[in-house]
């Protein structure tokens, strides 16, 4: 059953690393199929990756986040759906070229960290546990993936300001229709992180018996919601976009990943994984 | 059978030699008529434009053609051959046909990739097929031109970058804003570059166009013109707020917008961005607005650069685009080889005795008590089977010749399958 979770997991990562590769190609050099196989091989390496981790749910007889290698991978799988999600409603070539190299860093990660099943601990078995991971972590995926938007919205902003009017300026799209996407991102994963937060919220309090400890993990899902929230309301009401909602987005970006992993892996609290 | 071109253009030739050798669509149809008989062409096309004169012909030999069409042209418009000998050129078989597939592609243009010379082909052999000058062999010389002209258009980027300063601002505009369906743009002043690029926006679907002048009546003028509103030269500031594009080329010595009414104007419109384009030396727009966000400027120069640029990546793409047309020059050059019927007769014969020699070898093989004299009448009944099958098709192959209007050669060839990959 490991090998074949491993077999699994290992073809979605060449078939993620196939998409980056055809995605840069077609980024930097004038091949006119390439960004369609990009999505095609996204599309692809997300069956292998959903496959490896129903395996690894039936291994584990449990949904398979309970360590940092499933964390990983887990996380990896739901941003590759989040991405097939937005490009089936707002089809941006390019954008998978801007994903596949995030698809390929968590996947990398995890097949590099243990991947022995971890025994549960009762505490966990609960069913609050998927309900509050798959919350979280799509509502992260999302806008994770918003990130991908704001950095294609910063080179191509760059371009246009400094008028380097060739290159990949001719591959990414619009402007305006990158800031739609971020902004789109935006709303599926706020209020996704929002219900995460909430039922993380409630289970603690009916396993620890309080909603909230400062632990340092809600501690610092705490920082990353009000930069999120801080974005919303901006972009609501305060007509924040363009450059200065990319670059907000990449600072949420790097706060969720250190929530997500900086948190684990240098402070100790009640959300570390068990070793 | 040798397909050949004469003809010069732009580059060849001056426009003092190509205006005195172009022919008018009207006197087309005698001038192919004349063309046939006087030059010796079965099949013959003529492509007129301000910028070429090419001949298309289908001749038996090569023998004198070049002279054939050049006396022709010669003697058609009246002008001394030496005048103008120089300045052809004449292509024939690959060459040739080489030469028509780039032509129609737009990889001979003056502005390669430009549009219109595929259109322009098209009439060419509209009015050729309307007079029968054209047969088999320009037909599909011709259609498989006009098919490479649309494969290149699709598979390289060839027409995708705009080579005009004013299709170079649309170009921008819609990598920052994507749809221009419901932008409203601002014409200060009225410079004819910047009614043309106005035009190419109102071709884009803005939704609404502004046009502000010194003289009110100017302004009232362009406003019916492109359906649009006209503002007073003194208001206009007031309305930078309502409007994305904003195209500017007045005379005016000094700058007349700067950042602080940009400031303001994009509070206004909770920064949904604005972009200017300046188009008036000395320019009309302060520089400094590029630095604020959601601002972009672009000046002539600016445009200039960009459409440096793009003609640059146009003849990257056409690089591409030879590669698709030598293939196609292959496939027609099998497919034109296949029409001949000399050497489909060798091939139809050696194929048959191939077969027939075969079988005999493989019934010998069984047969080991047959005389040596049983054997040789064996052989020769073989022979004649095989000679006699072969009689009717190649007398029939025999009686048409190499000129003919329908393709025995080709039929015969698919039927007996005598090309190995069969050329369509």
């Amino acid at each position: 059953m490991t090998t074949i979770y491993l077999a699994l997991l290992g073809g979605a990562l060449s078939l993620y690393t196939l998409s980056m590769v055809t995605g840069f190609l077609h980024l930097f050099r004038p091949l006119p199929q390439q960004t369609l196989w990009c999505k095609r091989f996204i599309l692809a390496g997300s069956v292998f990756h959903l496959l490896a981790f129903l395996c690894r749910c039936i291994q584990a007889q449990t949904l398979a986040v309970t360590n940092l290698h499933e964390s990983l991978s887990f996380f990896a799988l739901l941003l590759g759906l989040a991405f097939l999600l937005v490009a089936r409603k707002t089809p941006i070539p390019t954008l998978g070229t801007f994903t596949s190299p995030l698809l390929i860093i968590f996947t990398l990660w995890a097949l590099a960290t243990t991947h022995a099943i971890t025994p549960q601990p009762p505490i966990l078995k609960s069913f609050w546990l998927p309900l509050h991971v798959l919350l979280s972590f799509a509502g992260n995926a999302f806008l994770v993936l918003g990130c991908s938007t704001s950095v294609m919205y910063l080179i191509q902003e760059h371009l246009i300001k400094k008028k380097k009017i060739k290159g990949i300026f001719h591959k990414l799209p619009a402007l305006q229709k990158l800031d739609e996407l971020n902004y789109l991102c935006l709303r599926f994963g706020f209020p996704l992180l929002t219900l995460g937060i909430i039922s993380g919220s409630v289970w603690a309090s009916f396993a620890w018996g309080s909603h909230w400890s400062w632990d340092p993990k809600e501690t610092w899902s705490l920082i990353t919601w009000l930069l999120f929230a801080a974005l919303l309301h901006g972009r609501m009401n305060s007509g924040w976009r363009g450059r200065k909602a990319a670059l907000l987005t990449i600072i949420g970006f790097a706060a969720i990943m250190f929530t997500f992993l900086g948190v684990n892996l240098m402070l100790s609290g009640l959300h570390s994984y068990t070793h | 059978m040798h397909i050949v071109t004469l003809g010069l253009n732009h580059q060849t030739a001056p426009v003092a030699i190509r205006e005195r050798l172009a022919f008018t669509a009207e006197e087309l149809p005698e001038v192919l008529r004349r063309l046939k008989d006087e030059a010796g062409l079965s099949e013959a096309l003529i492509l007129s434009t301000c910028n070429r004169v090419e001949v298309y012909g289908i001749s038996a030999t090569l023998d004198e053609c070049h002279k054939r069409l050049l006396k022709f042209l010669a003697d058609y418009h009246q002008i001394d051959a030496k005048d103008f000998a120089e300045n052809l050129y004449f292509h024939t078989d690959s060459a040739a046909i080489s030469h028509g597939f780039r032509v129609a592609s737009s990889l001979d243009s003056m502005v390669v990739g430009e549009p219109q010379i595929l259109g322009q082909f098209k009439d060419a052999f509209a009015i050729a097929s309307e007079e029968l000058s054209t047969g088999l062999i320009l037909n599909r010389f011709l259609h498989r031109s006009f098919f490479i002209a649309k494969e290149v258009r699709t598979q390289t980027k060839i027409a995708s970058y705009a080579v005009s300063v004013s299709f170079a601002a649309v170009e921008l505009a819609k990598k920052i804003f994507g749809d221009l369906n419901d932008m409203k743009v601002m014409l200060i002043g009225a410079g004819e570059m910047c009614e043309l690029a106005a035009r190419h926006f109102i071709n884009q679907g803005v939704e609404q166009v502004l046009v502000t002048n010194r003289t009110l009546s100017r302004a009232q003028q362009l406003a019916n013109e492109f359906s649009g509103i006209a503002l007073p030269f003194d208001k206009f500031r007031g309305q930078l707020d309502q409007v994305d594009i904003i195209l500017s080329s007045t005379g005016s010595p000094e700058y007349l917008i700067g950042p602080e009414e940009l400031s303001q104007a994009l509070k206004k419109r909770r920064n949904r961005p604005i972009f200017l384009i300046d188009i008036a030396v000395p320019r009309d727009i302060d520089p400094k607005v590029n630095e604020l966000d959601n601002i972009y400027l672009y000046d002539v120069d600016d445009l200039q650069d960009v459409v440096t640029e793009n003609l640059d990546q146009r003849r990257q793409e056409a690089e591409l685009a030879e590669k698709l047309v030598a293939k196609e020059v292959e496939k027609f050059e099998q497919w034109l080889a296949s029409l001949a019927v000399t050497p489909t007769i060798k091939k139809l014969r050696e194929q048959v005795l191939e077969i027939a020699d075969q079988e005999l070898k493989k019934t010998l093989a069984g047969l080991t008590d047959l005389s040596n004299k049983d054997e040789q009448r064996l052989k020769a009944m073989v022979n004649a089977i095989a000679n006699k099958f072969l009689h009717h098709p190649i007398s029939y192959l025999k009686s048409q010749d190499d000129s003919a209007e329908t393709i025995p050669a080709t039929t015969i060839r698919k039927i007996f399958k005598l090309d190995k990959n069969d050329v369509r």
